[in-house]
């Protein structure tokens, strides 16, 4: 009897405990944000390409121009007050503001600047290409790049691009200037202080890294030396939750601020919720499906035009990519400069199966499809191998992880393969020379963009893409992308499926708070929240 | 069925004592029911369990028309259930057919030979053992790929471990018996002795730990198919069901607990049949 | 002392295979690791260097030499993921799934041992059908799902439990890690609201796996005890008149306890294992997490300095539970 009374009492009081313990929000000046972090692989803007990393480095650190969020074609100085082209096309010459400071307290001048751009061309890793490409290569430094006074400098590119090229390829992180003082101090093996960088901080963004522990948790601190307004928060705290549901859960019980990766049904569920609000905007990311022309069947002109006669716009839009994307039939995604707005493919399973008929093929045939095992990517999968099987495609998926995938990809070993491909920079350049330039069909190129991995051999198109980036005269441009995206419609084999939309949930006391269309232009700074929390 | 006990056969009795007890009987019915389920799927299916309509049966609740509601493509969960009933069968049929069989030639030989071919035998028996199954399961499937096959190698391959161990063990008591050193006397080849005395005398304890084992096995595929490495869309795995419902457990929750609900069922089945198994077969294990 | 030597050597040996299994199976992947370290982007006089600073053109059998003798030296490789030595990204997430495990075992063993009584005391009534049947349904239920479903009642309708993570945000750097195991960093720090909040989000996530563990020490406990009770010293106990409730737990269980020790023992192998599930649903930072990501992103390092961790505590424990079950069962020698 005893011991029945003692137990009852014992676990009364276990269960009792923990509510005791009350979880208080986030203080005032602290956001937290819900997010699933483990793409970030280095933090040294002249390596990493990841979407979260370049988030996080598009608020520690800063570039001479970004682009106006509101206006994209519209280039604003950040470190450099102004800039000028040469009658040549390709002196240009910027000069930088003045007092600029980076968070170590360092001055910030034009040989951080030189040193950065420099330095990201000799450490020669990804996101390099992106100034390889204005000819900013290894041997052309010297003439390449030159400081010309303490706060100016100037850039040589090696020909006469659009302007616009240019300056959106110095607004992408790799472009980032960094404390030149800071790096050389931890340099080690003449490594150019990268084994440092990549755990470190070296910017003169609002904010710097505090501390970063890998699929855990990446806190930034206030950047208390930072030349522009002083950012209400005095630190933001990135919690790695990879559970859309767990974020949920978390951002309606008040632990968190924002939610980053909830899916359609989340944001269907919360969106009446008052306490909270939902922010989208359009990304430069689509998600499209490659049709590998090594396969005979795929190479046919028929059969290309089918497929994208089998997707159902109108219910993916309604269903998988509700929220987080929205549908899209072009290769340059909306918001960038010349992307096209011409949407004529609908689903018309008709049509498909006549067009594949005059293919000869009446009766279908097999396919695999490589798609990542996330979502929205295998339930699109899914719905298109529905769609296909209804005009006679038998598809069986191959779902794998990111970089199984990615490897067989690479390697031209797929039939269809489904996948998503952001902008590296804002301009059309970047998604043109991904989807409609292949110069070198070979087994073994020197690089390998999406229309070779689809073994797409165009070197007419590949020819008019180039002109299209020379192209100085900003309406000849945008004509030259027109046409470039409606010869892409008619015969790549692409099918185009959908933009994607970034799209955070967040609790209402949070204020000011923007998603860019890109990761690097989420800013922090002109956040801040309301009242609550206790401190 | 009213014999005298006295007269009855060993294994008259054992059924009898058997079917006395209720839990492992609900046990060893509902198994059978998946047996027929799963064989029958086809012709008790409502609808086919891949096709849906993603802009008109999407995400519906639990109805008339659709007993346990439609999943994220629009497809009839209870169609999606009774044919997943197959594959679940199939992976554990194949396990049981590959692990026991192996632990049982390894764990007699080990017992029988002695010696140096007990000692190797019983290092690599120690070395699969040492392996967490389930993240031995994870590195095989993404080193040979995702897919029913390989997680049912991955699974099969840290599954025998412990019948051979039990097998060995069994064995040394049997080794012993007068019957065997009878055998021995009159020249019987080892093999028949294996065959004929040693493996048979290890079957009772080995068959209740391979359906005990059964119920974590389906854990274990289910699990696998979860992280995404067992069965691939769009087959109807029931832990691949699982992972597929699992961002809308809040709203949706009847498209994770129906496939979770399934695996609970038979899981719990399994283990009820061996509870009662091993108290017929193997009292000594019993009470 | 030669039976102690042999069991070391083929201790040593089991880990030597274990290694060399892995091994295999971390070069089998069909991923490109120079691939997954340059980002999709590089270009293939990039990659090539990659390859080359990885070591990846050398045969096979020069890779896993050289892994052998790093591994002699504590160094188990850089992943790529963190830029960080394995040894170091494993010793900090290992405390975290230990954490979890202890307190998972914990709980099993003080519920699951007084059920098992209960059982055995109780045998063939309806409690002892009660508790098997409590115990199986711990043990038939996708973990998973379970933990899903937890969380939105005790987290989210009820309260009485704090969410996903190991600890409130507030306390994240307050708590110098000393040990890594919150509750006990939170204690030598003297924080004590930190450790409340340790346990609070410890809660569910333990007592999930506490449960899971449940059905295999309840079970045996109430066999053990059960074997016990039809011993000779307990009727002589009870003849001379001690009270049942010493005869139960101060005697039979005494005696019951030490293979029990061996099932526990196994039993916290398993949890540290099933926490691979369960630190998915719950934000756990521990080393199932951590080996789950690898294996996706191709980390080789990484999936085979963990997988060897967990190997080498897999087989510490089975030489624990050998040594003891031969210890007492001399049918076996």
């Amino acid at each position: 009897m005893k011991r029945r009374a003692l137990l009852g009492a014992g676990s009364a009081a276990v269960l009792a405990a923990p509510a005791l313990v009350r979880a208080a929000p986030p203080p005032r000046d602290l956001l937290v944000q819900a997010m699933a972090f483990d793409d970030v692989l280095s933090l040294d803007p002249a390596e990493s390409f990841e979407v979260a990393s370049s988030e996080v480095l598009g608020n520690t650190c800063e570039r001479l121009l970004r682009f106006d969020l509101d206006d994209p074609s519209r280039l604003v100085g950040v470190l450099a007050r102004d800039w000028r082209l040469g009658a040549d096309g390709r002196s240009y010459r910027f000069e930088l503001a003045e007092g600029l400071r980076f968070a170590s307290g360092n001055a910030l001048t034009a040989e951080d600047v030189v040193f950065s751009l420099a330095r990201a061309v000799r450490l020669d890793k990804a996101p390099a290409f992106i100034l390889n490409q204005l000819g900013l290569s290894k041997d052309r430094l010297g003439s390449a790049l030159a400081q010309d006074g303490p706060l100016a400098l100037s850039l040589q590119t090696s020909e006469a691009f659009a302007p616009s090229f240019v300056l959106n390829c110095l607004t992408a992180i790799v472009a980032s200037v960094l404390d030149k003082r800071l790096l050389l101090a931890h340099e080690v093996d003449g490594d150019l202080g990268h084994a440092w960088a990549r755990r470190s901080h070296a910017g003169s963004g609002p904010f710097a890294l505090r501390d970063w522990r890998a699929n855990e948790i990446l806190t930034l601190d206030r950047n208390e030396h930072f030349h522009g307004p002083r950012p209400a928060l005095a630190r933001v705290i990135y919690w790695h939750v990879k559970e859309a549901t767990s974020q949920r859960l978390m951002l309606v019980k008040g632990d968190v601020d924002v939610a980053r990766n909830l899916t359609p049904q989340d944001l269907d569920a919360l969106a009446g919720a008052p306490e909270l609000r939902i922010t989208a905007t359009p990304k430069g990311g689509l998600y499209y499906i490659g049709l590998n022309q090594k396969n005979p069947v795929l190479a046919k002109p028929e059969v290309r035009e089918a497929l994208k006669w089998l997707v159902d716009y109108d219910a993916l839009g309604a269903t998988l990519i509700r929220h987080i994307g929205r549908p899209w039939q072009n290769f340059l995604p909306q918001g960038i400069f010349g992307a096209s707005l011409a949407a004529p493919f609908h689903q018309d399973i008709a049509r498909a199966r006549a067009l594949l008929g005059k293919a000869g093929v009446p009766d279908g045939f097999e396919l695999t499809m490589d798609v990542r095992s996330t979502q929205p990517d295998q339930g699109m999968a899914e719905a298109f191998q529905q769609w296909a099987a209804r005009a006679g495609l038998r598809i069986s998926l191959l779902p794998g992880d990111g970089k199984q995938t990615l490897t067989r990809y690479r390697a031209r070993k797929h039939d269809l393969y489904l996948g998503d491909w952001s902008v590296d920079y804002w301009d059309p350049q970047s998604n043109a020379g991904a989807f409609a330039y292949n110069i070198d069909n070979s087994e073994h190129p020197a690089t390998k963009p999406l229309a070779w991995r689809n073994a797409w051999d165009i070197p007419g198109l590949s020819h008019e893409t180039l002109a299209a980036l020379m192209e100085r005269d900003d309406e000849r441009r945008r004509a030259d992308y027109e046409r470039l995206q409606d010869e892409f419609r008619r015969s790549a084999p692409f099918v185009i499926l959908c933009q994607q939309t970034q799209v955070a949930a967040l609790r209402r006391e949070v204020q000011g708070y923007r998603l860019g269309p890109t990761s690097d232009t989420n800013g922090l700074a002109p956040v801040s929240k309301l009242g609550g929390g206790v401190a | 069925m009213n014999q005298p006990i006295a007269e009855m056969s060993p294994h008259g009795k054992r059924w009898r004592q058997f079917r006395r007890n209720r839990l492992a009987l609900t046990g060893a019915i509902v198994l059978a029911l998946l047996v027929v389920v799963a064989l029958a799927a086809p012709w008790l299916a409502p609808f086919d369990p891949y096709l849906g309509d993603l802009q008109h049966t999407r995400l519906l609740a639990p109805s008339g028309a659709h007993w346990v509601g439609t999943d994220e493509q629009g497809r009839d969960i209870l169609s999606r259930l009774l044919f997943g009933a197959r594959i679940t069968l199939w992976i554990v049929s194949l396990v049981a057919v590959i692990a026991a069989p192996v632990g049982l030639l390894v764990g007699t030989l080990a017992g029988f030979a002695g010696g140096w071919v007990d000692t190797l035998l019983m290092r690599v028996t120690d070395l699969f053992l040492a392996f967490p199954r389930l993240i031995l399961a994870l590195a095989l499937a993404a080193a040979l790929g995702p897919g029913i096959g390989n997680a049912v190698i991955a699974i099969a391959l840290t599954a025998w471990p412990p019948y051979a161990r039990l097998a060995r063990a069994e064995t040394l008591l049997t080794a012993r018996a007068d019957f065997v050193r009878a055998a021995r006397a009159l020249g019987a080849s080892p093999a028949r002795i294996l065959l004929r005395h040693l493996m048979p005398a290890a079957l009772p304890s080995l068959v209740v730990r391979v359906t005990l084992d059964m119920a974590g096995i389906i854990l274990t595929a289910a699990g696998l198919g979860f992280l995404g490495l067992g069965a691939q869309p769009p087959s109807p795995e029931w832990g691949a069901m699982i992972a597929g419902g699992r961002a809308f457990v809040l709203d949706q929750w009847w498209v994770a607990a129906a496939p979770g609900a399934a695996i609970f069922v038979v899981s719990m089945a399994f283990n009820l049949l061996g509870d009662g198994l091993r108290d017929v077969l193997d009292p000594k294990s019993a009470d | 002392m030669r039976t102690a030597l042999r069991f070391v050597l083929g201790t040593l040996l089991t880990l030597l295979g274990l290694l060399a299994v892995t091994f295999f199976i971390g070069r089998v992947v069909p991923v490109d690791p120079a691939l997954a370290v340059a980002g999709d982007r590089a270009t293939e006089a990039q990659l090539a260097t990659v390859r080359e600073a990885m070591g990846l053109n050398r045969p096979l059998y020069v890779q896993f030499g050289r892994y052998l003798r790093d591994v002699a030296h504590g160094d188990l490789g850089q992943s790529i993921l963190t830029a960080n030595p394995v040894g170091e990204d494993i010793a900090r997430v290992f405390p975290a799934t230990l954490e979890l495990a202890t307190a998972g075992i914990v709980i099993g063993v003080v519920c699951g041992v007084p059920l098992g009584v209960w059982a055995a005391l109780r045998r063939g009534r309806a409690v002892d059908q009660a508790v098997r049947v409590t115990g199986l349904l711990g043990y038939s239920v996708p973990i998973f799902w379970l933990g899903m479903m937890a969380l939105v009642l005790f987290y989210v309708r009820l309260g009485w439990v704090a969410g996903p993570g190991r600890i409130d945000l507030a306390y994240y750097y307050a708590v110098p890690r000393v040990t890594g195991l919150l509750v006990v960093d939170g204690l030598l720090a003297g924080n004590l609201a930190a450790v409340r909040s340790a346990l609070a989000h410890l809660a569910l996530p333990a007592l999930l796996l506490g449960y899971f563990s449940l059905a295999y020490i309840s079970r045996m406990t109430r066999s053990f005890m059960l074997a016990e009770l039809k011993k000779e010293y307990v009727m002589a106990a009870r003849g001379r008149g001690v009270s049942e409730a010493r005869v139960v737990w101060r005697h039979a269980l005494r005696n019951a306890a030490v293979p029990l020790v061996t099932v526990v023992a196994l039993s916290y192998a398993g949890l540290l294992e099933g926490s691979v599930l369960t630190e998915t649903v719950f934000s756990w930072p521990g080393l199932g997490q951590y080996i789950t990501n690898a294996l996706q992103n191709a980390d080789m390092n990484a999936v085979l300095g963990g997988t060897l961790v967990v190997g080498s505590v897999f087989i510490v424990f089975n030489l624990v539970a050998d040594l003891l079950y031969r210890a007492l069962d001399p049918r076996v020698r």
